[in-house]
This record gives C-alpha cells, sequence and structure tokens, in this order.
C-alpha cells in the first residue's frame, strides 16, 4: 500500500531536527545561516534578516553557494515547515549536511510571535524594463542592479573624461552622481566632451551635465559642485561616496584627491589622456598601491603638459572614460579584477593596450601609513606647481 | 638591442618615434645609449648627479626597475622598456 501525503510528512519530520523560531531568534544575531526554501515570489513579500533565497526546486544546485561549509549550522524555513522539513532531509542524507535544521511553524509561527520581517525592496516595473539586460546577467541580477541604484559616485571634472563615464552610469543606474566642475560649456570642449550640447555652450558643465543625465535616467539623483575643489573643501565634498571617478586635468588637484581618498579609503578609478594615448588604474587605498606610490613626483613643468591646452584626439577620452566607469561598476557590484595595482597604457594609434605592475611603496608618504596620521596640512603637499606653470608660460 | 617605449611628451626629443632600439646589458646603460643617441633626452631622463629622476617610471618589460634592481637589472635582447611619466589631461 502506498504511503499518503500525510504519513510521509510524519515519516521526514521524525527524521529530522527541528528548531523553534525563539531559538533561530537568538541565533540570527550570531550569523547562522538560514535559508528560506519558498518560492522567490514568497521571498519578495518579507523574509527572516539576513535570510538566503534558495526555492527548494534549486536547492540541491545552489546550497553549496550558500552553505559550502557541510559541519555548518544551516537553518532552513518555509511558509509553514513542511515543504523546509522535505529540504531538510534532502540536505541531510542525500548531501551530508550534519547539522541542518527546520524552523517549526515556518515564517507564519515566526510573524506570530512577533519576530522582526525584513522585506526586500523590489525594483518597479518600469525598473525592471529599464535595466532588463542587467538582471538577465547572473553576476549583476536585481540584488546587483540594487546596489547600483543605492551607490554614490563622485565625478571630479565633467570634461572629457567625465562626459562618457557620467553617462554610461547614469544609464546603468547608479543613484546618486556627484559632478565637481567649476567650469562653463566652451564650444571648444565639445569635440569630445559628449555630455554637453551647442545650445549650452555658457551654461556651467554642472548644470549641462545634470539636464543631460536625467534626459537619460530620471531616476539617478545629481549633486552638484560648482566649484575648484581644494584643500579646504575636498574633504567635505568626497566624504560619503563609495567611488572616486578622477578626470581632472591637472597635477595638484590629482595628488590631493589622491591624499584625501586614502584618508577616507575611498576607492579612486583615475585615467589620465594626452593626444593620441591614455592610462588608467584603480588606486584602492590599503588594498594596493596610491597614484603616490605609483608618481612619487609630479614632472617639472616641461615634461607635463597640463599646463594650458593640449591636444587630445576627441574619440580618446571615451575610450578611457568607459574603461573607467567599467571599473566603477565592477568596484561597485564586487565582481572580477579591478585595474588594482596594474597600470594600462591606451595607444589608440597603434590599437594597443600595455599594461605595468604598480606596487605599494613601503615607503610612501602618504599610505605607508595609517589614515588618522595623515594630517589636514600635509594634504596635497605638492610643489608649486601653479606657479610652475606660470612660469613655463 | 632592447626596445624603449618613448611616452608622448619624448618623443619629440627622439624625431617623434613610439619606439627606439639602444643598447646595454642593464638598464643604466640602455638608458645612456638613448641619451647619447638622442641629447634632448638626457635632462629628462637623469638628474646632474646621473641618478634617474624621480617622477620618470621606468619598466622591464612590465615590471617596475624599481622593484628589481633599479638601473643596474639586466636587460636581454628582445626586452622592452617602458619609459612612464606621469600624465594628468582629463
Amino acid at each position: 500500500m502506498s504511503t499518503s501525503g500525510a504519513e510521509l510528512l510524519r515519516q521526514v519530520k521524525s527524521q529530522i531536527e527541528e528548531v523553534d523560531p525563539s531559538e533561530v531568534n537568538e541565533l540570527i544575531d550570531e550569523g547562522v545561516t538560514i535559508v528560506d526554501v519558498r518560492g522567490s515570489e514568497e521571498f519578495a513579500t518579507g523574509h527572516l534578516p539576513g535570510a538566503k533565497s534558495i526555492p527548494r526546486g534549486h536547492l540541491e544546485q545552489r546550497i553549496e553557494g550558500v552553505a559550502p561549509d557541510r559541519s555548518a549550522e544551516l537553518i532552513l524555513y518555509c511558509a509553514s515547515g513542511n515543504r523546509s522539513a522535505y529540504a531538510a532531509r534532502t540536505l541531510q542524507q542525500d548531501l551530508g549536511y550534519e547539522r541542518v535544521r527546520s524552523m517549526t511553524g515556518g515564517i507564519t509561527l515566526w510573524k506570530d510571535r512577533g519576530y522582526q520581517v525584513e522585506i526586500p525592496r523590489a525594483l518597479s516595473a518600469e525598473q525592471r524594463d529599464r535595466y532588463s539586460r542587467h538582471l538577465l546577467i547572473p553576476e549583476i541580477g536585481a540584488e546587483g542592479q540594487q546596489r547600483l541604484l543605492d551607490a554614490k559616485v563622485l565625478l571630479l571634472g565633467a570634461g572629457g573624461l567625465g562626459s562618457p563615464t557620467a553617462l554610461y552610469l547614469a544609464a546603468a543606474g547608479v543613484g546618486t552622481l556627484g559632478i565637481v566642475d567649476d567650469d562653463v560649456v566652451d564650444l571648444s570642449n565639445l569635440q569630445r566632451q559628449v555630455i554637453h550640447s551647442t545650445q549650452r555652450i555658457g551654461i556651467p558643465k554642472v548644470d549641462s551635465a545634470e539636464e543631460s543625465i536625467h534626459a537619460l535616467n530620471p531616476d539617478v539623483n545629481v549633486v552638484k559642485y560648482q566649484t575648484r575643489i581644494d584643500a579646504s573643501n575636498i574633504m567635505e565634498i568626497i566624504d560619503g561616496y563609495d567611488v572616486i571617478v578622477d578626470g581632472v586635468d591637472n597635477f595638484p588637484t590629482r595628488y590631493l584627491l589622491n591624499d584625501a581618498s586614502v584618508r577616507l579609503r575611498i576607492p579612486v578609478v583615475s585615467a589620465s589622456i594626452l593626444g593620441f594615448d591614455g592610462q588608467l588604474s584603480v588606486f584602492k587605498p590599503y588594498d594596493g598601491p596610491c597614484y603616490r606610490c605609483l608618481f612619487r613626483e609630479p614632472p617639472p613643468a616641461e615634461l607635463a603638459p597640463s599646463c594650458g591646452a593640449n591636444g587630445v584626439l576627441g574619440v580618446l577620452p571615451g575610450t578611457m572614460g568607459l574603461l573607467q566607469a567599467t571599473e566603477v561598476v565592477k568596484l561597485i557590484l564586487d565582481i572580477g579584477d579591478p585595474a588594482i595595482g596594474r597600470l594600462l597604457l591606451y595607444d589608440a594609434l597603434g590599437a594597443t593596450l600595455t599594461e605595468v605592475k604598480v606596487h605599494r611603496d613601503p615607503e610612501c608618504p602618504i599610505c605607508s601609513r595609517d589614515p588618522d596620521e595623515i594630517a589636514d596640512e600635509e594634504m596635497g603637499v605638492f610643489p608649486d606647481y601653479e606657479a610652475f606653470c606660470a612660469a613655463a608660460g | 638591442m632592447a626596445t624603449i617605449k618613448i611616452p608622448p611628451v619624448l618623443r619629440a626629443s627622439v624625431g617623434g618615434e613610439k619606439e627606439v632600439g639602444a643598447s646595454g646589458a642593464n638598464v643604466g646603460e640602455v638608458l645612456r645609449d638613448l641619451a647619447s643617441s638622442h641629447p634632448a633626452t638626457e635632462s629628462q631622463l637623469f638628474s646632474a648627479g646621473g641618478e634617474l629622476n624621480r617622477y620618470v617610471n621606468v619598466y622591464l618589460n612590465d615590471e617596475d626597475v624599481r622593484v628589481l634592481d633599479g638601473l643596474d637589472t639586466a636587460v636581454g635582447e628582445g626586452d622592452t622598456l617602458v619609459i612612464l611619466p606621469a600624465m594628468a589631461g582629463g
């Protein structure tokens, strides 16, 4: 005679360990792994704090991603405690999990007892459509898109590099874009600064950039800083951002930014361009070298054509700016291998990309020290470059 | 003979070339050979005391010579030296 469903459930529950919600509530604070085996739509209506979602149908394939250690404590739950009982038996008998338990009464009893429920934020229907090509990539998905929407990225300069970077980060749904630029749009900018337009000549670049960003993606919160960044305002401006994009056109600001970002431990995606050549690296404080490890001293004025106008191929900042945008997205999503400890050299004419290694300098005046030891007056210490540039004419 | 990759700011000093060949058993000798063939590069590469200027980074293939043996780093046939000053354009 075949076994009834109710009988099977009784048998399964006699073979596994169960745990009361009150004990789970205590274990949550200790960081025990909790898996919700309900369907993803049920999970989206609310779940135990910190619980991972693995619908029962995917349990065998996905459990190792969440619980690689089979001797570690693992708690499963569902709506009422039945599906999680079956799931617990599978993990225990078929996959060898030694300390798996099923929560009695499921999330229904959990809620009845008044314990905390976390309601995941969901993308709106419009966002699901707008970001659908991201949602289709397993490395991004809804969770990654939410991280992008929560991210705050600061762009130093809305010029050649900042233009494409800002547009693509906005399109990708980076939720907050800060833009620092004290300049106004000039006709000579438009050969490469694609975020601006002919109609907006003469208006501040931060306003022009904001207009283009909102036309592309109204989700993005634009924070404008129409100012020149200097030692007096940099800490206040950059504090609170997750990633900084360095596209500034002069050495003093690059060194100042380095020192301040090391102090606040904010990663900087840095690029520079000249003629047909571009350089790019990611400086993640204390994980890799900083800008001063790479370039301990700025070159003298005659070797540093940042003093005044210089020629640049119009599409080059597009190439380098989008490499920067890509690195920003990777840092936010914590995927791939960011260009930390590597300097990429792009030669547009040769169509070559060369890479050299960058090491942390044990004698670096900035990042060899604890960030709290770096004093205000040390930041951005630099040869008197503006005087030097003025002297160079 | 090693190949030296010339950065944009030094190209005018070597007749506009992006790469030039130079001889020598180590990094210092190769750079000296470059400076003797193209004297305009000398003051840009070396300080008055003959040291490599601190603002010039030199890589043997992809490795910074500062973490190797500096100017004494041995250079083989077919090696590439990359001379790299900082750029600030944005």
